[in-house]
């Protein structure tokens, strides 16, 4: 039934002579892989147009591209370490100037949290008791507490700072964020120790209690 | 977005900012708005780093923030500032060619860093034009700000919205995001002030041809003890004025053609009286390019420049030129002939192109397969059967122009990566040749013999400097192609949107 394709003979629904072959069955084969990927082309380009505008701004293209690896915004990606440690590398690097943003164009969950845990620790009790204001119930002063008691060292203070900023999400997310948050920058903190900051270390508000508190408090949360 | 935006996005962005900025980038440019955990979570990349590449895509008005309900804030990239990228040569060239070396740099500079204020940028250009006067002669900040305001009033550079004054009064925690804000009259106010010095030259100390710096330099602490009298003022260049420039451009030297060979016809008179300008508009408005038209006879006639079919006149002579060069001239005939007359049928595109039936039929399908032309079907029985259907050729002209700049984008993407093979093939090469360069300059400097520079030379070897030659060429080659096919691109573009206005 579907294979009678009338009498047993192909027959075309549409005039074949309209598309340029006669009624022949000389139809050319089926291709059967992809083009060439560089076929052969019968006219040749254009040749590129030359003058000294299109001097200049090919300098310029070039010269930006040079300049631009240069400047503070193009993040290098730490290059894995090498067998060998080459003493030549050490003093090959580029000096690269800082470049601070200015944060009070920026979302405040821009600002990075603290690299060195000692700096860290004062910074980021500065930065607690500043946004403290925002979080006077009780019952967050009571978590703040708990957690205190439960956690060790300064990754208290990472996941407050991260619960602060996301202040506003809800207390589930916050919490399973938090643990990723307190290993990722565990790890993390370790590792940006030893390279140059692109931060200014000294970058935040004085909090009153700058200096005024030593980390010997810190190590005995012993309540 | 298409895909072949999205890759050269993300070619631009690796080129200029680096791999980190790159992923981010591109992450946001495919998904559209997200909040930082989300974009650290599924990028898989460190917090701070997301944060990082954040700040510099900000930085460059290449992204903006979004404070949504909950204080969550979303983050969205601008894919069509990304593309630009690719024309900032040109804006720093206009920029060149209407304010010379001055206003050249101020652009380059506000491009380079995204954003800066304006005693900033005052500062920076006066010491690089420094650089390059005479020993003892000094660039003044006075006449920087002077180009500085005249770019502002002519528009071509802009403030950015800022931070409004909050008053104290207000209680409660303090935002999530500051909202940004800028007023139409203020966008190009130019804050008051007496920036008064000159530039500095950098000390021949703080340059090391050997390559030797020290490990660490102090930070520039000095600068930044000096009370900023614009703090918080925010200058950015505004690319959509550029755009007009060159959009104006391309049409007063399509219409110079133009007027070139009409003008060779006409007898040459130096002055132009008010009789020959007349003539000229006539011309002009009868002309079939249709730039200029004749509305109404107040004031001896108005004429009227239609940008959009302005426009349309430069997109359909892109799409000739292409048809052209990549398909013959006989092709090229007939493209042109579907378009003058819109719609044909195959029988009737022979007839009037004058070209055997066989060939005609050829070329018609070429074209049709890349989408130059298109099969417009008018069915003469309600059951559409096709031995009863007209098959007309058109050009829709719109689509045609959309396939085009596809290609383009696809052509600078792979000129793109050419280029990179090509510099990664030659690294060491490369490396090396930076190297001896180095090398010779320190000794030139320390003051060397000529036997010694020559032993040095040649530790480049004939063969190795054939290869530098021949990837230098290579290199500018494509880099040249880079920047014409950019012009086709803005072309194209104009076009497009123009048509999409009125719709």
């Amino acid at each position: 039934m579907a294979g009678n394709k009338g009498r047993g003979r192909a027959a075309y629904t549409f005039n074949i002579e309209a598309v340029g072959f006669s009624r022949g069955e000389k139809l050319p084969d089926v291709v059967l892989k992809p083009p060439p990927l560089f076929p052969d082309t019968d006219y040749k380009p254009v040749p590129l147009r030359t003058g000294e505008g299109e001097d200049y701004m090919l300098a310029l293209k070039q010269e930006l591209r040079e300049t631009m690896k240069r400047m503070p915004y193009f993040m290098e990606t730490p290059e894995e370490k090498q067998d060998i440690e080459r003493y030549s590398k050490r003093y090959m690097k580029v000096y690269k100037e800082e470049w601070v943003p200015d944060w009070r164009r920026l979302p405040r969950e821009m600002m990075p949290t603290k690299k060195c845990k000692k700096a860290g620790h004062k910074s980021k009790k500065a930065k607690v008791t500043g946004q403290g204001t925002s979080l006077t119930n009780p019952a967050d002063v009571l978590k703040k507490i708990e957690e205190l008691e439960k956690r060790g060292d300064g990754e208290k203070s990472d996941e407050e700072n991260e619960e602060k900023e996301g202040s506003k999400e809800k207390s589930k997310e916050g919490d399973d964020d938090e643990e990723d948050d307190a290993a990722e920058q565990e790890e993390y903190d370790e590792e940006e120790q030893e390279e140059e900051n692109d931060y200014i270390n000294s970058y935040f508000e004085d909090g009153d209690d700058f200096g005024a508190d030593s980390d010997d408090n810190m190590d005995e949360a012993t309540y | 977005m298409t895909q072949a935006e999205i890759k050269l996005c993300s070619l631009l962005l690796q080129e200029h900012f680096g791999e980190i900025v790159e992923k981010i980038g591109v992450h946001l440019i495919r998904t559209g708005s997200q909040p930082l955990r989300v974009i650290a979570h599924d990028t898989g990349t460190s917090l701070d780093q997301v944060k990082k590449a954040l700040c510099v895509l900000i930085q460059h008005n290449l992204v903006i923030y979004q404070v949504h309900k909950r204080g969550v804030v979303e983050y969205e990239a601008q894919c069509s500032r990304v593309l630009h990228m690719l024309r900032y040569p040109r804006y720093i060239y206009t920029a060149k060619t209407l304010y010379s070396d001055t206003g050249e740099l101020i652009v380059e500079e506000l491009l380079l860093n995204g954003k800066m204020t304006m005693s900033a940028v005052v500062k920076k250009v006066a010491d690089r034009l420094t650089e390059t006067m005479e020993d003892g002669k000094t660039m003044d900040y006075a006449e920087v700000s002077n180009t500085f305001v005249r770019l502002a009033d002519t528009h071509f550079v802009q403030r950015c919205p800022f931070v409004p004054a909050t008053e104290n009064s207000d209680p409660g925690p303090p935002p999530p995001a500051p909202t940004l804000v800028i007023n139409e009259k203020d966008m190009y106010l130019v804050p008051k002030l007496s920036l008064i010095g000159k530039g500095k030259r950098r000390r021949s100390s703080d340059e090391d041809a050997t390559g030797e710096p020290k490990a660490k330099r102090p930070k520039h602490i000095a600068d930044n003890k000096e009370p900023i009298p614009d703090d918080g003022i925010y200058w950015q260049a505004n690319l959509d004025r550029f755009h007009q420039h060159f959009r104006d451009q391309g049409i007063v030297s399509a219409v110079a053609n133009r007027m070139d060979q009409i003008f060779r016809s006409l007898p040459v008179g130096y002055n132009i009286s008010k009789q020959v300008l007349d003539q000229y508009l006539t011309l002009l408005a009868d002309d079939p390019l249709e730039f200029v038209g004749k509305s109404g006879d107040s004031g001896g006639g108005m004429y009227v420049i239609n940008l959009h079919k302005a426009l349309g006149s430069l997109a359909t002579a892109t799409l000739e030129s292409v048809v052209q060069e990549r398909f013959g001239s006989r092709c090229a005939r007939i493209f042109r002939l579907v378009l003058q007359k819109k719609h044909l049928e195959q029988k009737q595109v022979e007839d009037f192109a004058m070209i055997p039936a066989k060939e005609a039929k050829d070329m018609l399908y070429k074209m049709l397969s890349e989408n130059f032309i298109s099969l417009q079907e008018i069915p003469k029985t309600p059951d559409h059967a096709p031995s009863r259907t007209f098959y007309l050729y058109t050009v829709n002209i719109l689509s045609a122009a959309r396939m085009l700049l596809h290609r383009c984008y696809k052509s600078i993407a792979n000129l793109i990566e050419r280029r990179q093979f090509e510099t990664k093939e030659n690294k060491r090469l490369l490396e090396k040749s930076q190297r001896v360069e180095a090398i010779i300059a320190s000794m030139q400097a320390t003051g060397a013999e000529e036997a010694q520079l020559q032993e040095i030379e040649e530790m480049i070897t004939a063969p190795e400097r054939q290869q530098l030659e021949t990837l230098k060429r290579n290199v500018n080659k494509l880099d040249a192609s880079e920047i014409q096919v950019d012009e086709t691109i803005f072309l194209l573009e104009s076009y497009i949107e123009s048509t999409m206005k009125r719709q």
